[in-house]
């Protein structure tokens, strides 16, 4: 190897780290951004949001499979997944909201219902489809233009988008205002019902844009692949804390960094062990998540001032 | 089991099934059947459903040809078939309970290494007949354990000459991250030592990672002249999908996993499956050797909504009719009798060609070929040779191999206890 050429190939290593970490940090963002909604603004452990996620995966595969074009099948995947999440909630979880413990029950049994409904619907399996766009080629490498650049850009577009709807809307300072104080919000004329369903809806249209986005990019689609989500859902919701959007922001942020280096420096196995392990670091010594320990420090600056 | 003595381990393994049978309000009334019994535990649902579900139903499929044709020395064969769920704790609480509750005279269970390795202390506990079909990473020497799937040694000593021959001699090793997987990776180290071939990567891979752009780096960035694949289960699939979106299908791949069991190259749009070449035993694509047979044709009849019958499901059904030749010799269901038979070898025809069961090791040599996937994914065969358990008969114990027929053994041998890997 020259001396000139190490530059160059520093330079593909990096750009193979970063497109590593903008593949885990959309993969964890958008398995996530659902599951936090539903956690976050309802008190409700949603454990079947990785058989929400695959429903919205079904959903794509099965119109895609029927003749539909890629995107046009996607949208079917989001609204299979929304009219799902209704029924579910109308039916099941509106019993079970700030009962944390009995949620997640409730919801693991839902999980395998899902699941095997859908392998005796459909059966082990459904073709798979292949994964749009190509990639990206630089010195030896190349990366998945749909996985490592789009995939994360919505992730982005989806807070973003959150961010906004709960922020700068009457819709979400109503839906702010349930949460916050249920009672007070029927008394100001607020139809809480309604927005529990809503942000409920909200929750569940996520997960089945996640399925939707991930159906050319999951391989093999088979009823058992939820938990491909949960998992990482599952941790990046609680690193983040109580806050949805930097929650989940900042969450897949320090969970990528540490997954996606892990992986390229030292192999797959240590990237997941890594994740792992800097979540049981960040719950030994930020037990209410990075945002909870955010909002506990600015509440002791106040304090202090 | 006729003439099963009962232990106190086994008495306080039947007091434990009892008990967790009726905790988990399962019925327990009823007890065994007068007639024969066989137990199929092969996964319907979970990671392994894919490959699991036609082992199942070739199972099935051979049990009820036989009982169509009046039995097993005039019995008709009971079926017990629960699901076990890819979990291998429900395959070791139902293998008790098919045992000492069903008493079943032969057993077919599991697909994955780990899942043989989970419920082989309860077999040997047990003297139970076992039938494990999955090809696998080879070794296993044990009293009552008939594995009929072909070994690493005969899967993988196939391929990999094969594609050194005809691609050159770097090697990128990926392969899934347990016991299947890591020996699988010391046969390719073996075979690379006895053929001065060179491994320039090695990864193992948790069983539940579906992505795969890490691997595809290092591979970009070692550029082997071919890979060694041993990944199993639906999320590890996704690795071709990946190689497909990355183009680098130039880089041959040779498994001994991939295509003969999820049939990948049906599920997957082309060009994912190009340049894969698989040591196999059969795939259905193969059709039948028997003449006047038609497996494949049978299969879909008896099951129209199947996916494929595929390597494993053949291990089942010759396996079933291996058996039933063994009891209809010895004249009895008596497993240590039908086990005595088995050991004195038998040549049975399957539809993969004519096989033939060693009886010291209880393995077969096989027909073995390797299956190549073009870029329409369409499959074709070469190099086909007949391999025996060369690993187990004649290079463990200090060349002296494993000789159940003298010795009782409850051992799995590996590719350290004879090579430096």
């Amino acid at each position: 190897m020259s001396e000139a050429t190490l530059p160059a190939i520093v330079v593909y290593d990096i750009a193979a780290l970063l497109f590593q970490f903008l593949n885990s940090f959309g993969f964890i963002i958008l398995a996530t951004v659902g599951l936090a909604i539903i956690f976050g603004m309802m008190g409700v452990i949603n454990l079947a949001h990785g058989e929400f996620i695959l429903i919205g995966v079904y959903g794509t595969a099965l119109t895609y499979h029927a003749g539909l074009p890629l995107p046009v099948a996607m949208g079917a995947g989001v609204v299979v997944t929304t009219v799902f999440g209704v029924v579910v909630e109308r039916t099941i979880v509106r019993h079970f909201y700030d009962r944390l413990l009995d949620s997640m029950v409730a919801t693991w049994g839902l999980a395998l219902v899902i699941s095997q409904l859908l392998l005796i619907v459909f059966g082990s399996s459904l073709d798979s489809i292949g994964t749009p766009l190509g990639n990206v080629s630089y010195g030896p490498f190349s990366s998945s233009i749909y996985r490592s650049v789009l995939l994360p850009a919505v992730a982005l577009l989806v807070l973003a988008g959150l961010y906004v709807l709960f922020t700068r809307t009457e819709f979400g300072i109503k839906a702010r205002a349930t949460i916050e104080d249920p009672e007070t919000a029927r008394a100001m004329g607020i139809d809480t019902d309604r927005m529990y369903v809503a942000t409920f809806a909200i929750g569940s249209a996520l997960a089945g844009l996640t399925g939707a986005l991930y159906a050319p990019a999951l391989g093999s689609i088979t009823p058992n692949r939820g938990s491909t989500f949960l998992v990482e859902a599952f941790v990046a919701v609680v690193v983040g804390g109580p806050s949805v959007i930097l929650g989940t922001l900042s969450a897949s942020g320090l969970l990528s960094v540490f997954n996606a280096g892990g992986s390229f420096f030292f192999g797959t196995f240590i990237g997941q062990m890594l994740l792992l392990l800097v979540a049981i670091v960040a719950l030994r010594f930020l037990p209410d998540g990075i945002t909870g320990y955010v909002d506990d420090w600015r509440q002791r600056r106040r304090a202090e001032e | 089991m006729s003439g099963r003595t009962f232990s106190r381990r086994s008495l306080l393994a039947s007091s434990a099934t009892a008990l967790g049978i009726s905790v988990a309000g399962c019925s327990i009334g009823g007890g065994s059947n007068s007639g024969p019994t066989v137990g199929i535990l092969e996964d319907r649902s979970g990671n392994f459903q894919l490959n699991g579900t036609s082992k199942w139903q070739a199972t099935r499929l051979a049990l009820e040809e036989i009982n169509d044709d009046g039995g097993l020395l005039g019995e008709e064969i009971e079926i017990v078939d629960p699901d076990p769920q890819s979990d291998n704790s429900r395959y070791q609480e139902l293998t008790e309970k098919l045992i000492l509750q069903d008493q079943v005279d032969a057993l077919w269970a599991g697909y994955s290494s780990a899942t043989r390795e989970a419920i082989r202390p309860i077999i040997n506990e047990n003297e139970q007949l076992y039938f494990y079909t999955t090809q696998y990473e080879g070794g296993v020497c044990d009293n009552t354990i008939f594995p009929v799937g072909a070994t690493a040694r005969q899967q993988l000593g196939i391929v990999t000459p094969y594609l050194a021959d005809e691609f050159g001699d770097d090697i990128y090793i990926i392969a899934a991250d347990y016991n299947f997987g890591q020996l699988s990776g010391d046969w390719v180290n073996v075979l690379a030592q006895e053929n001065d071939y060179n491994i320039v990567g090695e990864e193992y891979i948790p069983l539940d990672e579906t992505d795969f752009s890490s691997v595809i780096n290092r591979i970009q960035d070692e550029d082997p002249d071919f890979i060694m694949s041993m990944l199993v289960g639906s999320n590890h699939e996704n690795f071709y999908d990946q190689r497909a979106t990355n183009e680098i299908t130039d880089i041959p791949i040779g498994t001994s996993t991939t295509l003969a069991q999820g049939h990948e190259h049906i599920r997957y749009d082309p060009p994912a499956l190009t340049n894969v070449y698989a040591g196999v035993s059969y795939m259905e694509e193969f059709g039948d050797q028997r003449d006047g047979e038609n497996i494949v044709e049978d299969f879909y009849e008896r099951w129209p909504d199947a996916n494929y019958l595929n390597q494993e499901a053949q291990n089942n059904y010759f396996s079933v009719y291996l058996w039933a030749e063994a009891v209809e010799e010895a004249g009895t269901f008596d497993q240590q009798e039908v086990i005595s038979v088995l050991e004195e070898g038998r040549d049975i025809s399957a539809p993969s060609g004519e096989l033939t069961l060693d009886g010291a090791t209880h393995h077969m040599e096989h027909e073995m070929r390797v299956a190549v996937c073009d870029e329409n994914h369409e499959i074709s065969f070469t190099n086909n040779e007949r391999i025996g358990p060369s690993f187990l008969r004649s290079e463990v114990e200090g060349g002296d191999g494993c000789n159940l027929k003298e010795q009782d053994k409850t051992t799995q041998y590996v590719p350290s206890d004879v090579y430096d890997v």
